[in-house]
């Protein structure tokens, strides 16, 4: 397995994402003679997992059965260990297509936090792109680089342990694309300009306050970039579901003019029961209403 | 590695490729052809005059359909008296502010007065400008700006102006499907470099380019196609590199069925995919074909028959040679093509599988899911919500299936500017449906312990995994 490319068989070393059912998912790291405890029982990786088909159900030692999983960023990023608030897919999908990133291009990326979007940037830019990414906190930017060794990626990125406002992305003149996700991102617009190609490039910040986007537009302007376009994608989920509908009871029928409901055999059969079936969606009791405002904007050749 | 001048020449404009042109939000993909004449926001202007420039360049359309490239640094704005009313009180609206009247403007713009000195005019020219709020004046200028400046940007294409363009100009033709909303079915469906993809689609190609596009002429792009033959006039626009082709089968959904029985015959010719298919190939040769001299026509018929083992040219001379040999040769190519793309869905191992169209999504997904390896993604679009309903019925019921998901997205744009910032008031009402999941083995009933029940699956299909 890697992150950028397909596997058939889980292999030791491996990072396999066991699928527990509905939105229970977790990442296992394959080692030979390792266990997972899971609440289906325990899973033996030396027997369970290795050399096993990925998509296959392993049996758990108390019966239960699991579903072991190729890894993917949009499975990686629901399983990941939160080391900060992360990005989720809708956000991701949005800045991928809108950064046009694609094989070969080059991305610098601030801060790189838990490395949710950061994955997702790499799998789309392999195999002949980068991606420079700074985190200041030191012992966040160590363990993110150790999951990319971890997740074979390690050649396609470098992690860089400096603050993006004072000391930029340590590169100048590359970049076709610049994602900050940083407290103040208008302090780091100028790196971000200078980082990016001389013939011009993408840049999104993402912020969940306004004010934090009416600053970095300002500073955006001030330092030249167009096409200057805050936005902002939220998900709606639908649960599909059966729900019955009753129909009340109107009493005894007289005439034969009154019209009759939906269904009139089950009216006739069981006047008091009658209910009307149908499948269709509920939205969930609660959904996320803001994740952050996207700011998309375009550097002009300089 | 940082880009100096001299790979300015990857950036430069040349005949034949295609572009985009924008002009605001709006976007127009187009070909540059030479001494063609375009009309774009109802402006006209040679196209091919921006041939040597440098993409991203915004040019002002002069007369006569030059096209100027503009300084970065023209963007000053107008009003340079700041005078400035707080508020409307005392603005009657008599129709009599604009001292101007339409035939001075028609005149002005005869005179081939630049767009900025149109706005400069009729700033002058209006009585209650002074009176007018700083914002109220901004709003003014860039309403007139937008009409009176004949300004058009280049761009390279790519994915995001595509799908911005056609949600814009042509929503019909590509299913109502919003950008945001295929940008989702790109991530969910996992496409990068090195995967076999299939895609079935209607939208004019642009998601098949879309999913090029990300592939980067790595790996392989199975098109399912429904009729005569693949639709691909959005896949074009994209102006991939010759080589990006090579990684580009089609395969017609018609002879989806025998695939799976195991007697498609690949070796007779098969009548659906001849008549329209045979007319796509042609359309598409012709103007190629043409200004073809007759030399090159007989070298052709000199080697012809003979099998070129040399990749990037086997396309072009695959089409030469039928155009010489006649409609055997086309038949017989098209025959070997189908054989190309059977063998790489006989594996049943593909990486993902896209749908996007106007077909009844449930049939098409249960069929094309058979192609694809466990612990795959694949994502349906449709318009309408209730045929996804369906489908996710039918896979829970059917399973082999985990982590379905059915859900759409909403898009907001802001306009962000200093005390004047709020949404859009304008935004778009729907762009579809999503249903996305991942495939697993195939759930045979089986005793709980005994995994050996798997192995001749795997072992079957591991034969073809060397393929890809």
């Amino acid at each position: 397995m890697s992150f950028v490319e397909y596997n058939d068989f889980i292999q030791d070393g491996d990072v396999a994402i066991v699928y527990l059912g509905h939105d229970s998912l977790m990442p296992v790291k394959v080692q030979q003679g390792a266990q997972t405890q899971t609440r289906f029982g325990a899973i033996r990786h030396s027997t369970d997992l290795i050399g096993q088909r990925y998509g296959s159900k392993v049996t758990c030692s108390k019966g239960g059965w699991v579903q072991v999983l190729h890894p993917t960023p949009e499975l990686w990023t629901v399983c990941l260990p939160h080391r900060t608030q992360i990005l989720y897919t809708t956000d991701i999908a949005t800045i991928t297509m809108m950064l046009e990133l694609k094989p070969g291009s080059v991305v610098c990326e601030s801060g790189t936090g838990s490395g949710s979007l950061s994955h997702a940037i790499l799998r789309t830019i392999a195999p002949t792109g980068h991606l420079h990414t700074v985190e200041f906190h030191q012992q966040r930017a160590e363990k993110v680089a150790e999951e990319f060794k971890e997740h074979r990626v390690d050649h396609l990125v470098t992690v860089r342990n400096q603050d993006v406002c004072k000391d930029g992305f340590g590169v100048s003149g590359v970049a076709d694309a610049v994602f900050l996700d940083i407290p103040s991102p208008w302090e780091a617009v100028r790196h971000a300009k200078a980082a990016l190609k001389r013939h011009g490039g993408r840049l999104c910040s993402f912020s969940p306050c306004i004010e934090q986007v009416q600053k970095t537009c300002q500073a955006l302007a001030d330092q030249g970039f167009e096409e200057i376009s805050p936005l902002e994608v939220l998900l709606r989920v639908h649960d599909v579901r059966n729900i019955y509908l009753p129909l009340p009871d109107f009493g005894p029928d007289s005439g034969p003019d009154s019209c009759a409901p939906t269904e009139p055999d089950a009216k006739q059969q069981a006047p008091n029961h009658a209910s009307v079936t149908l499948k269709t969606t509920t939205p969930p009791r609660e959904i996320p209403g803001h994740t952050g405002y996207l700011t998309f904007a375009t550097k002009p050749r300089t | 590695m940082a880009d100096n001048g001299d790979d300015d020449a990857q950036y430069r404009i040349k005949e034949g490729d295609y572009v985009v042109l924008k002009r605001g939000d709006i976007f127009k993909a187009l070909q540059i052809q030479p001494r063609k004449k375009v009309i774009f926001e109802k402006q006209w202007f040679f196209l091919d005059k921006a041939v040597g420039h440098l993409y991203s360049t915004k040019f002002e359309i002069l007369s006569g359909g030059n096209l100027q490239p503009k300084k970065p640094k023209e963007e000053e704005s107008p009003a340079d008296a700041k005078e400035a009313g707080t508020d409307n009180r005392h603005i009657l609206d008599d129709g009599t502010s604009q001292k101007l009247t339409r035939d001075d403007i028609e005149t002005l713009k005869e005179q081939g007065l630049k767009g900025q000195e149109i706005v400069q005019q009729l700033i002058e020219n209006s009585s209650t400008f002074r009176d007018k709020t700083e914002y109220a004046q901004e709003k003014y200028i860039k309403k007139k700006k937008k009409k009176y400046e004949n300004t058009v940007t280049i761009l390279k294409p790519s994915c995001r102006s595509l799908a911005m363009m056609y949600h814009g100009r042509e929503p019909g033709k590509i299913c109502h499907l919003r950008y945001d909303t295929l940008a989702q079915m790109l991530t969910l469906g996992n496409i990068h470099a090195g995967s076999k993809v299939l895609v079935f689609e209607t939208c004019a190609g642009l998601v098949l380019g879309s999913v090029m596009e990300r592939m980067g002429g790595y790996g392989s792009v199975i098109q399912m196609y429904p009729g005569g033959g693949p639709v691909r006039a959005g896949v074009e626009s994209f102006g991939f590199p010759a080589h990006f082709h090579d990684t580009l089968h089609d395969f017609p959904i018609c002879h989806v069925n025998a695939l799976l029985a195991g007697n498609l015959d690949t070796a007779a010719k098969d009548p659906c995919a001849d008549e329209k298919q045979s007319n796509t190939v042609e359309g598409q040769n012709q103007p190629e074909a043409e200004p073809r001299g007759n030399p090159e026509e007989q070298s052709m018929e000199t080697n012809a028959g003979d099998d070129t083992a040399d990749q990037e040219k086997k396309e072009r001379e695959k089409l030469k040679e039928a155009k010489v040999q006649g409609k055997r040769v086309k038949l017989e190519e098209k025959r070997k093509k189908l054989a190309a793309a059977a063998s790489l869905l006989e594996g049943r191992n593909a990486d993902g599988l896209i749908i996007a169209s106007r077909f009844h999504p449930c049939p098409v997904l249960m069929v094309l899911l058979k192609f694809l390896s466990p612990s795959r993604p694949f994502v349906v679009y449709s318009q309408y919500k209730e045929p996804l309903i369906e489908c996710y019925t039918k896979l829970k019921e059917q399973g082999g299936t985990v982590s379905l998901r059915l859900a759409d997205t909403w898009l907001r744009h802001y306009q962000v500017l200093p005390n004047r910032t709020h949404p859009l008031l304008l935004m778009s009402g729907g762009g579809g449906y999503i249903l996305s999941g991942t495939t697993v083995a195939a759930d045979r009933a089986k005793p709980a312990s005994s995994q050996r029940a798997d192995e001749p699956a795997p072992k079957r299909l591991k034969v073809t995994d060397t393929e890809g």
